[in-house]
């Protein structure tokens, strides 16, 4: 099953993937309604894209009380389904990664689902940091966080 | 409206009202956006003969209609007013997020007016816009405001434009930074920004920007990138090595103005080039909003850099980063100067964006220092130490002095044209209209000394960037020791240029897009049936009423000059061994094909051909 793999060291913070989701979610360019968002790490030289991990243990559906969080059967992704959530905002609560939002009309939540199988952001990314990819959603955050640990010590023993 | 959020936010600092009105939509159609807007609302409201750092003076923030939208390079905004430097109608640009955030908050268009009786700095949530106290920002540098200021808004996402000690001195080149590292440069609009006691916006918005025909534009878009992914300088010269690309291209040329324009190639100037920053510093490439080129470099100061110096962007930059050098910047703090320093350039450039200095104006400046240094005009007891060209440490120095307007900073930060009559040297000022040259020798390509001595902000290499044509050769190659058609070239890049800028784009982008591929985003955003021709109308028509401000603001024709040392002295070594600029052949065919009269003025006829009567 594909996944969204990201290449933070390929991101240079330009923000097309946000526009790109907002204009699937609103059909207007609206980054506050984009469920990936840049993070910019000036003084880190860093720019990190960042959404819903998919995880296989879902936090975010296991808290919903009224199981307003399902999987999709096409795209494996979680996703949230507006006529039943109730707008409790328990998800927001329980995700570990912060990628559930409740900025949507209606008061209901909204995270990433894969745009049901073809995500807007991994076609726009000028600089493929974001992939559509066959591969474990997680498995790329790893190695990631490796590498920045090693470039943090590094730095560290240079001063 | 679409495209446009329609809505233009005003704030009076002397009385601290705060209003929204209607934006004016004849002359949204009319200037598109940005720098044209802005010369439209500034045209109405302000005397151009008013002192530039008066409170009748205003400071306008405008974006265009694809700020904010999804076309490739649409981050910009444009801050119009009359400028200190120059006298002259001035227009900086600057990308970053903070020009979409004003749109996503709502407003088109921001009008800054009269003076705040202490210092404030203005915070834009959406429909919240209020004034707030900044005295205690006040005498602190760029990075540090806009971290307190983030913090004091605690919304994340939140943008800052803001000015460092160099505005609040009035430092004649001011710039305004936003982001911290992009910067509204030139012509000392943060001078501007502090005789208004205003320290910064911060800006966040969470609305939306709509456009006129979604599925024009989706696919509009889609061709400008696909275009923009194969032409080699946007997909792999400016990734691979930011605009300083240019560095080496313009130094075999034999263009490269070196020690205060006396030669015209550095011989170090591969020490300073792109290619050796890519091998030694570079740390990541980082992107303005939207832009799918990311020119922008981040580099890091050499490990034997960092005994000498020391970068103050964070406590928490860990690793060393800072955002440069441009092209520009280490010509202008390298060649300029004739220091070949890589990291002295890196702190010096680092210094400008934390003061909120403009690096060409200052490198500039300081290189016609060197040079009066050199002449013996100068005493080391008048400028503090000594001052040779090539001394990274003096131009580390003078560049925090500058900001400071400490010692003999305070002469720098009147510009070389000040600084040289004061010591009764005024030909060492290279520059037009009081505003220093950019990065390109006018004697070695001759459609740029045009571009120049025209420009209506002072020397400026954005307005007419002959150079495409001149070396690296489109839309057409140019002969550049040639005059013939350079006048012809001069007007339709100025047009063209100035109707991207209105759009709201970046100008970087015609590096592989033509105006063609542009016009269907204006188009397909407004809902307005523009093409290429009314697209170069707006330009041309912007272009006529800012001559007519600068006209009006007493700024003569006969100011469309170079100095002597352009149009006498021979280049004295490399391809262009010999040359001079010779503007006066360019002149009276560009007046010609401007339509204006042979002294330089747009008449009666012109301007109601543009609807400017």
């Amino acid at each position: 099953m594909n996944a969204l793999q990201i290449h933070p060291e390929k991101c240079t913070g330009c923000k097309q993937c946000e526009l790109a989701c907002s204009w699937v979610q609103t059909g207007g360019f609206q980054p506050s309604r984009s469920l990936i968002r840049v993070h910019i790490f000036d003084e880190q030289a860093s720019y990190a894209p960042y959404t819903c991990f998919q995880c296989d243990e879902a936090w975010c559906m296991q808290a919903c009380p009224v199981n307003a969080i399902d999987v999709d059967e096409a795209s494996g992704a979680k996703i949230v389904l507006d006529e039943v959530c109730v707008g409790c905002k328990l998800c927001v609560i329980a995700c570990p990664f912060g990628t559930i939002f409740f900025d949507k009309p209606g008061g209901v939540a909204a995270k990433c689902d894969h745009c049901a199988g073809d995500p807007a952001c991994a076609k726009v990314c000028p600089t493929a940091a974001i992939e559509w990819t066959q591969a474990d959603p997680g498995a790329w955050i790893g190695p990631f966080g490796d590498r920045v640990d090693r470039d943090y010590r590094a730095a560290e023993e240079a001063d | 409206m679409h495209g446009w959020t329609g809505c233009v936010l005003r704030v009076d600092l002397s009385t601290g009202a705060i209003g929204r009105e209607e934006l004016n939509p004849d002359w949204a159609r009319d200037f598109v956006g940005g720098r044209g807007i802005g010369a439209r609302y500034l045209w109405q409201e302000v005397d151009p003969q008013v002192d530039a750092l008066a409170p009748e003076n205003k400071l306008i923030f405008a974006t265009g209609p694809l700020t904010g939208t999804n076309a490739s390079c649409g981050s910009r905004y444009m801050v119009v007013t009359k400028g200190p430097l120059t006298g002259c109608i001035t227009t900086s640009n600057s990308g970053g997020h903070w020009g979409p955030e004003l749109k996503f908050a709502g407003y088109d268009l921001l009008i800054l007016e009269g003076r705040a009786e202490r210092p404030v700095y203005l915070w834009i949530f959406d429909d919240v816009v209020e004034l707030r106290p900044a005295e205690h920002l006040w005498g602190t540098g760029v990075f540090d405001s806009e971290d307190a200021i983030r913090r004091e808004t605690g919304i994340p996402g939140t943008s800052v434009a803001c000015i460092g000690p160099a505005g609040e001195n009035l430092v004649r080149y001011a710039a305004i930074l936003n982001d911290k590292f992009r910067a509204a440069g030139r012509s000392g609009v943060g001078a501007v920004m502090g005789s208004k006691n205003l320290k910064g916006i911060a800006v966040r918005g969470t609305g939306a920007v709509s456009v006129a025909d979604p599925s024009a534009l989706m696919a509009a878009q889609w061709a400008q990138k696909q275009v923009l992914s194969e032409a080699p300088l946007t997909s792999e010269g400016l990734p691979a090595y930011g605009t300083l690309a240019l560095m080496n291209v313009i130094n075999e040329h034999g263009a490269l103005p070196t020690r205060n324009y006396r030669e015209a190639q550095f011989e170090e100037a591969e020490a300073i080039s792109g290619e050796e920053l890519a091998q030694t510093r570079l740390a990541a490439n980082k992107a303005c909003f939207a832009c799918t080129i990311a020119c922008g470099r981040v580099s890091r100061i050499s490990e034997e850099g960092r005994a000498r110096y020391t970068l103050n962007t964070s406590p928490r930059n860990w690793k060393h980063a800072t955002e440069g050098p441009e092209y520009e910047n280490a010509w202008s703090l390298g060649a300029d100067c004739g220091v070949a320093d890589l990291d002295a350039i890196l702190k010096a450039n680092t210094i400008c964006n934390d003061l909120g200095l403009d690096p060409i104006s200052l490198g500039a400046t300081i290189a016609a220092a060197m040079e009066l240094y050199e002449g013996g005009v100068l005493s080391e007891e008048q400028t503090g130490m000594p001052l040779p060209f090539g001394s990274g440490d003096a131009l580390v120095a003078l560049s925090e002095a500058t900001g400071y307007r400490r010692g003999f900073g305070d002469d720098l930060a009147e510009g070389s044209k000040r600084m040289g009559e004061k010591y009764g040297h005024p030909e060492v000022f290279m520059g037009v209209k009081g505003q220093e040259f950019p990065a390109y020798d006018p004697r070695a390509l001759q459609g740029m000394g045009l571009g120049y001595a025209t420009s209506n902000r002072g020397a400026c290499h954005l307005r007419a960037y002959t150079v495409a044509a001149e070396v690296v050769g489109e839309p057409e190659p140019m002969d550049p020791r040639a005059t013939e058609g350079k006048a012809q070239l001069a007007v339709d890049m100025q047009n063209i240029s100035t109707a991207v800028d209105a759009a709201g784009l970046c100008v970087f982008l015609t590096f592989g897009n033509t105006l063609s591929d542009l016009t269907p985003l204006v188009a397909a955003a407004t809902g307005i049936a523009y093409d290429d021709d009314a697209l170069v109308r707006a330009g041309e028509r912007i272009w006529n009423l800012e001559r007519l401000w600068n006209l009006r603001a007493g700024i003569d024709p006969s100011e469309d000059k170079l100095p002597k040392r352009m149009l006498e002295d021979a280049i004295p070594a490399g391809p262009a061994r010999g040359e001079v600029s010779r503007l006066a052949e360019m002149l009276p065919e560009y007046y010609a094909v401007r339509g204006w009269s042979p002294d330089g003025r747009p008449d009666a006829a012109k301007l109601a051909e543009l609807g400017l009567g």
